[in-house]
C-alpha cells in the first residue's frame, strides 16, 4: 500500500474507514452477539443510541445507509405482523428493532470496509487453519479465481439467452440452463488446464 | 481426468492435508460464479415471506449434482464467503454481512449441507439417471435445505417453528420444479459434455 493510498483514505473516509477490516469484523461478531441478548425495550433504545453513534463516527448519511437496509423494507412489516400476532407488541417490536439493527451494523461495516479489504481479512483469518492441514494459498487462490469468473459466466449467460432467443425458446429454462452449464464446465476444464499448465501441480 | 479432492500432502512445506488440485479449484470457483449469475436475472420475490425465490437454488442443487459432495459444497461455500465480502451475488442483489444475520440465514447455510447431500447422493448412484438425481435434489436441495431454514427463521424472528413452516410452503412447489429442472439440466449437461459426471469418474 502507497502513502498515498493511505493519505487519501484519511483525508476522504472516518475513523471507522480507516480501521483495518479484521477489527471491524471482529467488532461486528461482538456487537452482534451482544445485540442479541438484549430482550426489554431499554436495551433496545440504548443499542439504537448506540448504533446511531456508531454511524456518526463512520460518518454514513442516511442515503447510503438506506441503500443497505432497503432489502428488509416488505420483510420486517410482514415479520412484524406475525410476532404481534404469535407473541404480542412490546416483544414483536423488540425482535424486529433487534433485526434491523444487526443489518444496520453488518450494513455500516459493509459501508466502510472495501471488498478486497474484507476478503483478505477473511483469508488472514483463515491463516491459524493452515496449521490443521487447509492449503490457505488455495483457499485464496479460488476466491480469486471465483470473482474472476463472474463476469465471464455472466457474458456466458447473456450469449446462451440470445441464442436462445433467436431460435424463439427464450421462455425455455432448460435451453437456457444446460448450454449455460455445459459452457460453466468447459469454462472451468480450460482454466484447470491452464492452472496446471502454469505450475499448479494436481 | 479423475480429479477427486485431493487429500495428498502438496509438495510445499508444510504439508498441507486439506487442499484441492488445480483442476477442482477451476471447478469450485467456477459454479461459485455459476451459481451467483444464476441468482442474477430478476427474482421474484414474494409479499408474504423474508425469502425470495431465482434460480439461484438451482446453482445449488446443479453444483452438488455435477461437482459431487465436497466440491460442491466447497462451491458453495466459496459463492458465500463472497456474499459475505460484500459482493451483491445473492438473489435481489443481496449481499455483505446483513444477511448472516438476517432471517434467511438459515438457508444459506442450508445450500451447503444441500449441495454436499445432493452430491453425496448422485455419486452413490451407479448411472446419472433422471429419478436418481430428482430424489437427490428433493432430499439435498429442498429437504436439508429448508431443515436449515426454518428453524433458523423461526430462531432469529421469534415466530414459532410451525407459522414460519406454514409461510414457507409457499416456496415448496417453486422449489419441486427447481429439483425437477435441475435433474433434467444435469442429465442434459452429462449427456452433452461426457467428463461432467464426477459419480461416473470414480
Amino acid at each position: 500500500m502507497s502513502t498515498t493510498d493511505v493519505a487519501t483514505r484519511a483525508e476522504v473516509g472516518s475513523v471507522l474507514h480507516r480501521a483495518p477490516a479484521g477489527a471491524k469484523l471482529v467488532g461486528l461478531a461482538v456487537a452482534s452477539g451482544a445485540l442479541l441478548l438484549v430482550r426489554s425495550p431499554t436495551g433496545v433504545l440504548l443499542a439504537a443510541v448506540a448504533v446511531l453513534a456508531a454511524y456518526a463516527a463512520g460518518r454514513v448519511g442516511p442515503r447510503a445507509a438506506w441503500s443497505q437496509l432497503r432489502p428488509l423494507r416488505w420483510v420486517v412489516p410482514v415479520i412484524f405482523v406475525v410476532q404481534w400476532l404469535t407473541l404480542g407488541p412490546a416483544q414483536a417490536a423488540v425482535l424486529s428493532a433487534r433485526l434491523v439493527m444487526l443489518v444496520a451494523l453488518a450494513a455500516l461495516v459493509m459501508l466502510t470496509t472495501r471488498t478486497s479489504a474484507v476478503l483478505a481479512a477473511i483469508e488472514r483469518g483463515l491463516a491459524p487453519l493452515g496449521r490443521l492441514g487447509v492449503d490457505v494459498g488455495r483457499v485464496a487462490l479460488v476466491l480469486s479465481l471465483a470473482i474472476r469468473s463472474i463476469p465471464v459466466l455472466a457474458a456466458l449467460a447473456t450469449r446462451v439467452r440470445d441464442a436462445g432467443r433467436a431460435r424463439g425458446r427464450e421462455r425455455d429454462v432448460r435451453a437456457f440452463a444446460v448450454p449455460l452449464v455445459v459452457g460453466a464446465l468447459r469454462q472451468a476444464d480450460a482454466l484447470g488446464d491452464a492452472l496446471r499448465a502454469r505450475g499448479l501441480d494436481d | 481426468m479423475t480429479h477427486p479432492v485431493s487429500t495428498e500432502p502438496s509438495t510445499h512445506a508444510p504439508p498441507a492435508r486439506w487442499t484441492v488440485g488445480a483442476s477442482d479449484a477451476a471447478r469450485i470457483a467456477t459454479f461459485a460464479a455459476l451459481i451467483a449469475v444464476l441468482g442474477m436475472p430478476g427474482s421474484i420475490a414474494f409479499f408474504g415471506n423474508a425469502v425470495p425465490i431465482t434460480l439461484q437454488t438451482l446453482g445449488v442443487m446443479l453444483a452438488g449434482a455435477l461437482l459431487g459432495a465436497w466440491r460442491g459444497a466447497l462451491a458453495v461455500g466459496t459463492f458465500l464467503v463472497l456474499v459475505a465480502a460484500g459482493l451483491p451475488l445473492l438473489a435481489g442483489g443481496r449481499g455483505g454481512l446483513g444477511v448472516f444475520v438476517g432471517p434467511s440465514v438459515g438457508y444459506l447455510v442450508g445450500f451447503v449441507a444441500g449441495a454436499a447431500v445432493v452430491g453425496w447422493l448422485v455419486e452413490r448412484a451407479r448411472r446419472t439417471t433422471l429419478p436418481g438425481v430428482v430424489v437427490a435434489c428433493l432430499v439435498g436441495g429442498v429437504l436439508v435445505v429448508y431443515a436449515f431454514g426454518i428453524p433458523a427463521q423461526a430462531v432469529i424472528t421469534g415466530v414459532p417453528v410451525e407459522t414460519v413452516a406454514r409461510l414457507s410452503l409457499v416456496f415448496l412447489p417453486g422449489d419441486l420444479l427447481k429439483a425437477l429442472l435441475a435433474a433434467t439440466v444435469t442429465v442434459g449437461v452429462v449427456r452433452a459434455y461426457p467428463p461432467a459426471a464426477p459419480a461416473a469418474r470414480r
